[in-house]
């Protein structure tokens, strides 16, 4: 079953086209990988789907319904969360308030409650912090715990990041490059952690990764863009193999070279 | 300050020392206070004793009962032996008011990071709400009622111009969330600038305002029938409202809607990546930050029992901004021992200076060149000082610091609710 249909999608900064005609179906519970060399539209189609930006044209369908119009949070609200390519992160917030802030639609805590000291909102806020400890337990940042987001080491900021998505239960999480600049035995560690979380989340995960090596090891599928196109799509095994993929990234020629 | 703290660490490690030591500054800068009753230095000494309570190390709750004993008994007891009684209470009435302001504007700055340089206006609409209808302007244009209300009313116009207060900050932040930065700024400081303008200004068509004439014999409180008319009982309201802020500044701090503002202020794009929708949660920020000046201002018109126009300058705006600035933004203690200081500063210290400098004009026939009076020396000092800390000390006098959680509750708490999650998928599976 397909929980996320996007079609024909198509963006323009002005006379750039940075993604054109994009169609995809991302079935329910899979991984799926979009590569691409840098400025193919990755990131502008993952800031297509959480409104960021609005398509010049074409649709985006959750479970059947659009979701072009909204706005970001509301699309986070329907259930798609998002890490960044340029960390953003709450800087001068501590790694727990981070995780908290991700919690935030699942948190039935009105202030006016909290004002007044109601029983209930205090348990509700209680156990959010203790849900947002295991959180960080599960990303490795327990140390971290009342640590200013802002003065992380970049590993651990990525790892927030994903920990602070996941705190929002979404049932699409959006990673756009969670390795960048790791070492490998990081990566290998976040490999692991991103295969583990699909089933302890019970989330679909669409990623934009440059690792190859992370890619192969656990999408189920891959669509590859190059200037905005979409210019294949495959299985792990059929991508590898694919003469326009490689041209891509290593530029006209290669394929006949080899 | 960090000195202060250190000097303590040193010598008074131990709970006990501290108690001593502190029940010995009280009782000796008190003492002074009660045998130079005329002295601003030891009133000042006597008020210091709350900043060195806000660095001991005792219970939370200890600190607040002692502070609150300070501040309602003993410093209005001993200051009452002073001929100058309702001077100390003036100023002690004055830091009451500007520091919930302050504190109010520190929701908009520190918190969810929007500057507005027009934050006065809050405080000048509430101010209005409470002297058009305690005094007879309001039979001016009100086809209804009889004017002017009783000052039994008082206490619900704190309610109503909080109000108001709220209503005009939404109104300020509907147009001004649409520009960021140095754009906000500059509508802000439109906007302060519009209402002062207004109010001035209103009494033609329909006189509400009484224009540039300002309203005159605004009626006193009333509190089960004994009027409040003194300093020394205005005292005790603003430190009611201010205290009763601070309660709810610190509970919205660490709040899902304190969160949500600290979100906004760091990282737009995420926080509403998080789900956190950015209109109404500025609009929040804007609501309750001018809702404490609203409620000020209420209290102020019935202090003053006159308001007009000149009370609301862009010049007050600044000394606000000014006070969360100099204490720390973001940071509860820091903003208001920054509106402490200004204000202090501005009703004390300044008119020391500037009586000293008169009496050296008369005494040696020195001319005191224009640019020393009081309200240009005023903005001198503000200004350097405002240099100073955005050179040196750029986070204010008590940097913000987060809130720490205390993590060995919390593994506590997490293998204990993991514990519980297990008993109920086994006991699940027995059954
Ligand atoms: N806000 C924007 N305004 C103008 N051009 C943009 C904007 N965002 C992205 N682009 C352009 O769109 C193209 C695709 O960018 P992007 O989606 O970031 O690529 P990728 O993530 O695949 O590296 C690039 O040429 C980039 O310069
Ligand atoms: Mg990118």
């Amino acid at each position: 079953m397909n929980i996320l249909e996007v079609k024909n999608l198509t963006k323009q900064f002005g006379g750039l086209t940075a993604t054109s005609d994009i169609t995809m179906n991302i079935e329910k519970n899979s991984i799926t990988a979009v590569i691409g060399p840098n400025g193919a539209g990755k990131t502008t189609f993952f800031n297509m789907i959480t409104a960021v930006y609005k398509p010049t044209s074409g649709d985006i369908l959750l479970n059947g319904k659009s979701l072009v119009g909204l706005k970001p949070h509301q699309v986070s609200q329907f259930g798609i969360t998002r890490t960044f390519q340029n960390i953003r992160l709450f800087n001068d917030m501590t790694v727990l308030e981070n995780v908290l802030v991700g919690m935030h639609q699942n948190l039935k805590s009105h202030w006016v409650g909290t004002l007044l000291q109601l029983p209930h909102i205090r348990k509700i806020e209680e156990t959010a912090r203790v849900e947002a400890y295991d959180i960080l337990k599960y990303v490795g940042l327990e140390d971290y715990v009342n640590e200013n987001a802002g003065n992380l080491a970049y590993g651990a900021q990525r790892r927030l990041e994903i920990g602070r998505a996941m705190a929002a239960k979404p049932k699409i999480l959006l990673l756009d490059e969670p390795a960048a600049g790791m070492n490998p035995k990081e990566t290998e560690k976040l490999t692991n952690l991103i295969y583990d979380l699909r089933s302890k989340l019970d989330v679909t995960i669409i990623l934009i990764e440059h690792d190859m090596k992370l890619v192969m090891k656990i999408s189920d599928f891959i669509y590859v863009l190059d200037h905005g196109e979409l210019i294949a799509s495959g299985k792990p095994d059929e991508i590898r193999t694919n003469n326009r993929v490689i041209e891509a990234y290593l530029g006209k020629g290669a394929v006949a070279n080899d | 300050m960090t000195i202060l703290s250190a000097l303590f660490d040193k010598f008074a490690q131990s709970k006990k020392n501290q108690v001593i030591l502190f029940i010995a500054y009280v009782v000796l800068t008190g003492l002074g206070l009660f045998l130079l009753p005329d002295s601003t230095i030891a009133f000042l000494l006597l008020l210091f004793s709350i900043l060195i309570l806000y660095y001991l190390k005792f219970n939370l709750r200890v600190k607040w009962v002692t502070g609150i004993v300070i501040l309602a008994i003993i410093v209005p007891f001993i200051a009452s032996h002073s001929d100058s009684y309702q001077t100390y209470m003036e100023v002690g009435t004055l830091v009451g008011i500007y520091c919930a302001m302050a504190l109010g504007l520190n929701i908009v700055v520190g918190f969810a990071g929007l500057l507005d340089l027009g934050f006065i206006a809050f405080f000048a609409v509430g101010a209005y709400s409470y002297a058009i209808f305690a005094s007879g302007q309001a039979a001016k244009f009100m086809p209804f009622g009889h004017y002017p209300l009783p000052g039994g009313t008082f206490w619900i116009f704190i309610i109503i111009g909080a109000l108001v207060a709220s209503l005009f900050g939404i109104l300020l932040g509907i147009p001004v969330l649409r520009v960021r930065g140095d754009y906000l700024a500059i509508v802000t400081l439109g906007f302060g600038e519009i209402i002062r303008i207004l109010l001035n200004n209103m009494d033609h068509p329909l006189n509400i305002t009484n224009g540039s004439m300002g309203i005159a014999s605004i009626k006193p409180p009333n509190f089960f029938g004994i009027t409040i008319g003194n300093s020394s009982q205005f005292y005790y309201i603003a430190l009611g409202i201010f205290l009763v802020v601070i309660y709810v500044v610190r509970k919205l701090e660490d709040s899902k809607l304190g969160r949500s503002w600290k979100a906004v202020r760091d990282n737009e794009i995420a926080a509403q990546a998080m789900g956190i929708p950015l209109v109404k949660t500025k609009l929040a920020a804007f609501a309750i930050g001018a809702s404490f000046s609203g409620m000020m201002g209420v209290v102020f018109a019935a202090k003053q029992m006159f308001v007009d126009a000149t009370s609301f300058t862009y010049l007050e705006s600044t000394m606000v901004l000014v006070m969360v600035i100099l204490g720390g933004m973001g940071s509860v203690p820091g903003v208001i021992l920054g509106a402490a200081v200004v204000i202090i500063l501005r009703t004390q210290v300044l008119t020391n200076i500037s009586d000293w400098l008169s009496q050296m004009s008369t005494d040696y026939g020195i001319e005191i060149p224009a640019a020393l009076s009081p309200e240009k020396m005023q903005l001198l000092i503000f200004g350097l000082l405002l240099i100073i800390f955005a050179l040196y000390r750029t986070q204010g006098l008590i940097p913000h610091k987060n809130r720490k959680v205390d993590v060995e509750l919390l593994k506590k708490e997490s293998a204990a609710a993991a514990l519980d999650r297990e008993k109920v998928t086994s006991g699940g599976a027995d059954s």
